[in-house]
């Protein structure tokens, strides 16, 4: 079979695509871990926080998170009486030392953790202009480290404030919910440190996960409902007042 | 019989047209990692290497696999459901490595405070105490057995 130059030509780049498609392959998934088999999510009992900030130093700990950025922080509300809208929010250093006598006295005072919601319906990877932030299949909003340009429209998108540039890599860093843990049989360091129990993973794909107990026999809500996020950190005993 | 006049200057558009095709072609399949795409909008091989990142906290269950004597004073006690690393800080290293890695000795006077300083918005049933009346600086230790921290008829083990 004679190919002359011009067949040739259109042939090779051809030939090189279909070589790269051959090369992908399937990627090495870690053993015992199937991605389509897990929907994960948090569960945040807010009867139950202290404000210890264990969970803050944990997560820093566990994912090397540089001091004054938070994955996941505690904030401590006041709310005086009956104005909802005008709760007095602090979170000294994200809660991560605790919380120092309060101010104000007599009215309403709770503690809520926050982190990333994990949003099925996600803000921030709908305006990443590179594909460098995803929802996983198993549920997790992660960032690619290496495709991130940090251009910063996921921390303006995320309506939860949950994002932040990390100032070594210069690249968009949030809450991975240990996913390097739970992918291990493990539970995120937030949840592993948690000495109360107001933080719990949660598998919504696993029928046995208590979750499904919990969520059918009391009331729960997600963070600023009305946007539609699909979030799923629940949250039980959430105030009103709260943003 | 010609139809077209110069004819050949569509054939030489055509050709620049075909070399800027196959330019895009070969550039796009050097550029786009492979796994671009596998699962959705992104690189799939992403989640793999977030996946392998290494851990710090062992979680209590491998704890418990050798301090069983520790396990089964706090499994008695209130502090039960708390776990080792949430007062003794992460120890994947030690956990890995128990002879040469050792955690730090705790001071419980400092310790103690994170969690039961009292605070007007900690749960009314948290055990909570001004750690200046209570005990005047002194190591909680003294009087409370962390691990299992009711104090016994008899003072505390």
């Amino acid at each position: 079979m004679n190919i002359t130059r011009r067949q040739m030509l259109i042939l090779l780049p051809a030939a090189a695509v279909a070589w790269d498609h051959i090369l992908a392959g399937t990627p090495e998934a870690s053993p015992n871990y199937n991605m389509t088999d897990h929907w994960w999510g948090m569960l945040i009992d807010i009867t139950k926080c202290i404000g210890c900030g264990s969970c803050v130093r944990g997560c820093q700990l566990e994912n090397q998170v540089p001091d004054g950025y938070f994955r996941t922080w505690v904030e401590r509300y006041h709310v005086a009486d009956w104005e909802l809208e005008y709760p007095k929010v602090d979170s000294p250093d994200g809660g991560k030392g605790g919380f120092p006598i309060a101010k104000e006295e007599g009215g309403k005072n709770f503690f809520v953790p926050k982190l990333c919601n994990h949003c099925a319906d996600s803000p921030c990877t709908q305006v990443c202009p590179v594909g460098a932030t995803f929802v996983s299949p198993d549920g997790v909003v992660l960032v690619d480290q290496k495709y991130c340009l940090g251009c910063r429209y996921c921390v303006q998108a995320c309506p939860y404030g949950c994002r932040f540039i990390n100032p070594k890599t210069e690249t968009a860093n949030k809450c991975t919910l240990c996913y390097h843990r739970i992918t291990k049989g493990l539970t995120t360091a937030c949840c592993e440190v948690c000495p109360t129990g107001t933080r719990q993973l949660a598998d919504l794909k696993n029928p046995k996960d208590p979750i499904h107990e919990f969520l059918r026999t009391h009331s729960v809500q997600v963070l600023k409902p009305h946007l539609a996020t699909r979030a799923k950190v629940f949250y039980y005993g959430l105030d009103g007042s709260v943003r | 019989m010609k139809k077209f006049k110069d004819a050949g200057h569509l054939f030489r558009m055509a050709a620049v047209f075909l070399v800027g095709v196959i330019a895009f072609v070969v550039l796009r399949a050097a550029f786009v990692p492979r796994s671009f795409g596998q699962y959705g909008h992104y690189r799939g091989k992403a989640i793999a290497e977030i996946a392998a990142l290494p851990i710090s906290y062992a979680g209590h269950q491998v704890c418990e696999g050798c301090h069983t004597d520790v396990f089964d004073v706090k499994s008695k006690g209130v502090h039960k459901g708390v776990a080792c690393e949430s007062c003794h800080g992460p120890l994947a290293k030690h956990a890995d490595d128990p002879a040469s890695v050792q955690p730090a000795k705790l001071d419980t006077a400092k310790l103690c405070v994170r969690c039961h300083e009292a605070n007007i918005a900690k749960p009314k049933n948290f055990p909570q105490v001004v750690a200046e009346e209570h005990s005047g600086g002194a190591a909680c230790e003294s009087c409370h057995q962390p691990h299992s921290p009711a104090i016994v008829a008899g003072g505390s083990q």
